[in-house]
């Protein structure tokens, strides 16, 4: 025999077409996939069956027409489904720049997965609780050391949930000093989530938005020019979108300061920064983490995610209820808090999360997480070489210079030589095993490409990455059509888009689907 | 600064020194330093963070772990009568294994190309939650059941044009929190006083409130103290004749016995699906949604993802996509509606897989089961001497309140006694509900057996003794 020949470069790649049919279609009459413990006859006999005697302004005729379907069947099928989509476990997932796509270590999920914590309900007597408030009292209390700041809540559900905590707060502050009608603006940078302004807008006040300089830096003109005894606060990311560290942000923060308004730093993306800047020492009174970026915890298709909003002492007062105390000898929630903006959520917050969050930093310390930062820059800037080799792309402002944690690339000169768009690239990548992003909208770097490698991702990793990506610009060179006609080795084919802004056509459910398209229920 | 240890980290490739060297020479830089040239020196963290020493090996990290959480005591050792908002309900053994996956688990955002899989699983889920409300449209999950009431409210306000809303004050205290906090500053609040007997709201009292301004009347269905509205025609009715929208809260569990509230007049239907398949999680483990009739006033004004089913290039393959998406915040950032993000996408996974499981039957059989397990602790209870079950004669779903006023103990004491022998009663309403008295809210499972209930009842008997 002859030696097999090495795995080509990027490898063969096909995605699992299962060709599975919607749940509904795998109904089979009579099937059960559980069974509930049954009703005594004991309580039959006491009270019958209520539900059957219920009026009929409420009681439901019918039972709903879900799918009947053993156990099995439904476990196949959404195994199947599983295996159809790309999760960071099975990806070299430095595509979904501004996501933070790390490796969730799996020892915290199964930490998470204990009894201990999966059955146990909020509202039980604090004595029965003291194992998972002390985790959170002392999660909040590494969150403050990480950030610099006096109090840190981690009831926020995600992110865009803690800048909105945060807003509500800046909004309770200007209040308590008869400040709120008068400051109804916020101020935030187009490098900055949209959820800043999308928050701030729901919130009620006018937003402002900067755009960058020539240089890419949020423009300290247009910041000056802006300010006025309306400014409620300024919400702003760091490093931004770019990957480009505001190095004037203290600038910033003093001139919003002397004009009255409050500045929040949103630190979803802290991954290149840990131990190395905080939002104290630049002068924040309010900043907040994403605990599924930063801190490790999975992503799960979109959350359950979890946020956390620091604050100083100033705002300390406005926090969301409860805040959870030590009082030297017990673990406590504490709801007296009169100046409180309220609930964020229901309870507490998301403990697994929390939870493996915490295991996260409490399995790297201080050296860990600086680690993670320097080696989440130091990939990120190896990659930045790596693509500015590849013809048709480049990394617009700041020439020449370094990032942090991510870049925001442009493939404008491929476009406008090839007629290739960045987002065929990311229909394209697909067919590779792999994900890709282009950015927010709008799309102020034209044809733009988010690559954020954490500390996660090995030097044959981004390799293999920017190997995929010069294929690609190959093909945009040479042989297009394989881009415009992609993909070709993934779950499903080019799906027409049209229906989906059509409200004649549109199908949010299968019954609206069955509906539009004149089918009768199978 | 101390000198750093130089360690391998298993979840940092390129700690290893020789792969870290090897780096820093591809990228010509001497150290990493460098890349953070743009950060003044006055911002640098000039020493090492204050945080415990690592737990650096899996051992050492469980060991410290499991010490902590082994100071709680769980609902699996004892026996827990707690609701108000967060349910204990047996989790099918599959809803964890499919929200396990680590395809599922770890995945965030990809294209429909690459995550096809939890697209379909989410349209899906939106479909089969569309089965449970008779409605067209369901919203990919936010973030839980008070953000899903409070963005409902919003939706109301802007697709009428009015600036005032109405909700009943039989509603959880914790909630109209988050509702009050997220319509402020542009939308007003009223309450619907409840009636003291039946717990019901207060259809006169209603009908003097409804007036031009109102965008919409908000309740729930069960009520949050347990009690099913049995008047709900009556109350979408008069919001209507008063050119309000009717919004609906209801715990989706009650739906196989429960009309879907689109059939007596509800326009928007919300709530929390913790109790489809999602472990309580100390209150971790919310999800919420928001379903409407496939109108496109309403569509549009729902700040969710909504994913949606096309055709492909190919026939028999079905492809999935966004729905409306330029009224989003991904879109068009502030001019979105509302703001859209990460919630709550794997717990809507789960709660589809688990109304798969349960289908027709088992959604028919649970309504049952509870309402009689309900009826029958409430009938046990109220025959101790000096408790009062409160709106007992209305229909009750899971929950219910008991009046301890009559034995001369605070329902703290109540709750004090009945922890000592090893139950956890319901929650304390003395605070949040004054005129209901020393009250607590208990809440029923199927997970309790009838000797559970005989349990409880035993051990108030001795607590009031």
């Amino acid at each position: 025999m002859k030696p097999i020949a090495p795995k080509p470069m990027p490898r063969r790649f096909h995605q699992a077409r299962w060709d599975e049919p919607v749940i509904f279609e795998l109904s089979q009459p009579g099937q059960r996939g559980v069974l509930l413990p049954p009703v005594e006859a004991g309580i039959e006999e006491e009270v019958g069956n209520p539900a059957r005697a219920l009026p009929d302004s409420v009681r439901r005729p019918e039972p709903p027409a879900l799918p009947e379907m053993s156990q099995v069947h439904v476990l196949r099928h959404y195994a199947r489904l599983s295996q159809e989509n790309l999760g960071a476990d099975l990806n070299i997932d430095v595509g979904q720049g501004t996501c933070t796509m790390k490796y969730s270590p799996k020892v915290n999920d199964q930490l998470a997965r204990t009894p201990k914590l999966t059955e146990l309900h909020p509202l039980q007597d604090e004595s029965t609780v003291q194992g998972i408030l002390e985790v959170m009292y002392r999660m909040e209390g590494m969150l403050k050391e990480i950030s610099g700041m006096d109090r840190v809540t981690l009831q926020p559900g995600a992110g865009s949930a803690a800048i909105y905590a945060n807003v509500c707060m800046i909004r309770a502050y200007h209040a308590s000093r008869g400040q709120d009608k008068r400051r109804d603006e916020v101020i935030t940078t187009i490098f900055s989530h949209p959820s800043n302004g999308a928050a701030a807008k729901v919130a009620g006040t006018k937003v402002i938005t900067l755009y960058p300089d020539a240089d890419g830096y949020p423009d300290l003109e247009a910041l000056k020019a802006a300010v006025s005894d309306r400014t409620a606060a300024l919400l702003i990311t760091n490093p931004e979108d770019t990957g480009i560290f505001n190095p004037r942000i203290e600038e910033f923060v003093r001139i919003v300061h002397a004009a009255g308004g409050l500045c929040s730093y949103d630190q979803a993306n802290a991954n290149g920064i840990l131990g190395i800047t905080r939002a104290r020492e630049a002068g924040f009174d309010a900043c907040h983490f994403n605990l599924h970026k930063t801190f490790s915890t999975p992503h799960g298709c979109g959350g359950p995610a979890s946020g956390a909003s620091g604050v100083t002492e100033a705002l300390a007062p406005f926090l969301p209820v409860p805040t959870v105390e030590f009082d030297g000898r017990k673990y406590y929630l504490d709801y007296d808090r009169p100046q409180s903006i309220g609930k964020t959520r229901p309870f507490y917050g998301v403990a697994p999360n929390i939870l493996r969050a915490y295991a996260w930093i409490m399995s790297l310390g201080a050296d860990g997480l600086r680690e993670v930062a320097e080696v989440a820059v130091l990939n990120n800037n190896y990659l930045l070489k790596k693509v500015l080799e590849i013809r048709g792309a480049g990394a617009p402002y700041a020439k020449g210079k370094r990032r942090i944690e991510q870049v925001r690339y442009s493939w404008e000169q491929l476009t406008r030589e090839t007629g290739v768009h960045s987002e065929e690239i990311e229909t394209r990548v697909a067919d590779f095993g792999m994900h890709y992003w282009t950015s927010h909208h709008p799309y102020v770097v034209p044809e733009p490409m988010t690559l954020e490698p954490t500390e996660s991702y090995s030097k044959a990793d981004l390799d293999e990455y920017a190997a995929m990506l010069k294929q690609i610009s190959d093909e945009a060179y040479t042989n297009p059509q394989i881009i415009k006609t992609a993909p070709h080795n993934s779950t499903v084919h080019r799906t027409r888009h049209e229906p989906f802004d059509n409200p004649d056509e549109w199908a949010v459910t299968w019954r609206a689907y069955l509906r539009k398209t004149g089918q009768k229920r199978g | 600064m101390p000198a750093r240890k130089t360690l391998v980290y298993p979840y940092i490739p390129n700690s290893a020194p020789p792969a870290k060297e090897a780096m820093l020479r591809a990228v010509g830089a001497r150290n990493v330093d460098e890349f953070y040239a743009d950060i003044p020196d006055s911002l640098r963290l000039k020493r090492r963070l204050n945080l415990p020493e690592p737990l650096l090996s899996e051992a050492e990290l469980i060991r410290h772990v499991d010490g902590l959480l082994n100071r709680n005591r769980s609902t699996r050792e004892t026996l827990s009568f707690l609701g108000a908002g967060c349910y204990q309900h047996q989790v099918p053994a599959v809803c964890d294994e499919i929200n396990s996956r680590g395809e599922f688990l770890t995945a965030y955002a990809g294209d429909p190309y690459e995550d096809h899989g939890r697209f379909q699983a989410l349209f899906e889920y939106e479909s089969m939650m569309a089965e449970l409300l008779n409605m067209d449209v369901v919203n990919v999950p936010n973030y839980d059941g008070f953000q899903a009431a409070a963005t409902s409210l919003r939706m109301a306000a802007r697709i009428t044009g009015r600036t005032s809303v109405l909700l009943p004050a039989n509603i959880g205290a914790d909630k109209l929190s988050k509702v009050r906090e997220y319509l402020k500053p542009d939308i007003k609040m009223g309450l619907i006083p409840f009636e003291a007997k039946s717990g019901l709201l207060d259809l006169t009292a209603l009908k003097t409130r409804l007036d031009q301004q109102i965008a919409a009347v908000y309740f729930e269905n069960p009520a949050y103290l347990g009690m099913i509205e049995t008047r709900a025609d009556q109350i979408s009715a008069a919001a209507r004749l008063a050119g309000a929208l009717c919004v609906v809260g209801v715990d989706p569990l009650s739906l196989g016995v429960i009309r879907p509230p689109v059939e007596y007049g509800a326009d928007i239907v919300c709530g929390d699906i913790q109790t489809l398949g999602i472990h309580m999680h100390y209150g971790g483990g919310h999800g919420g949604f928001i379903a409407s009739n496939d109108d496109p006033r309403f569509v549009m004004e729902f700040p969710s993802r909504l994913f949606g089913v096309a055709p492909t290039s190919v026939e028999g393959e079905y492809g999935f996509g966004d729905v409306a998406y330029e009224r989003t915040s991904f879109a068009l950032r502030e001019e979105g509606k509302e703001w859209v993000g990460t919630a709550a996408a794997l717990w809507g996974i789960t709660a589809g897989v688990y109304l798969a499981l349960m289908g027709p039957q088992g959604m028919l059989e649970i309504g049952e089961g509870l309402m009689q397990r309900c009826r029958f602790a409430m009938q046990k209870i109220a025959r101790i001497p000096g408790l009062k079950v409160t709106f007992a004669d209305t229909p009750h779903f899971t929950e219910f309140v008991v009046d301890f006023s009559g034995t001369g103990q605070t329902a703290a004491a109540i709750n004090k006694g009945l922890l000592e022998r090893d139950i956890f009663g319901g929650k304390d309403l003395s605070g949040e509900f004054p005129s209901l008295g020393q009250s607590l809210l208990f809440c029923v499972s199927e997970v309790h057996t009838q000797a559970d209930l005989g349990r409880l009842a035993a051990a108030l008997k001795e607590v009031v003794k």
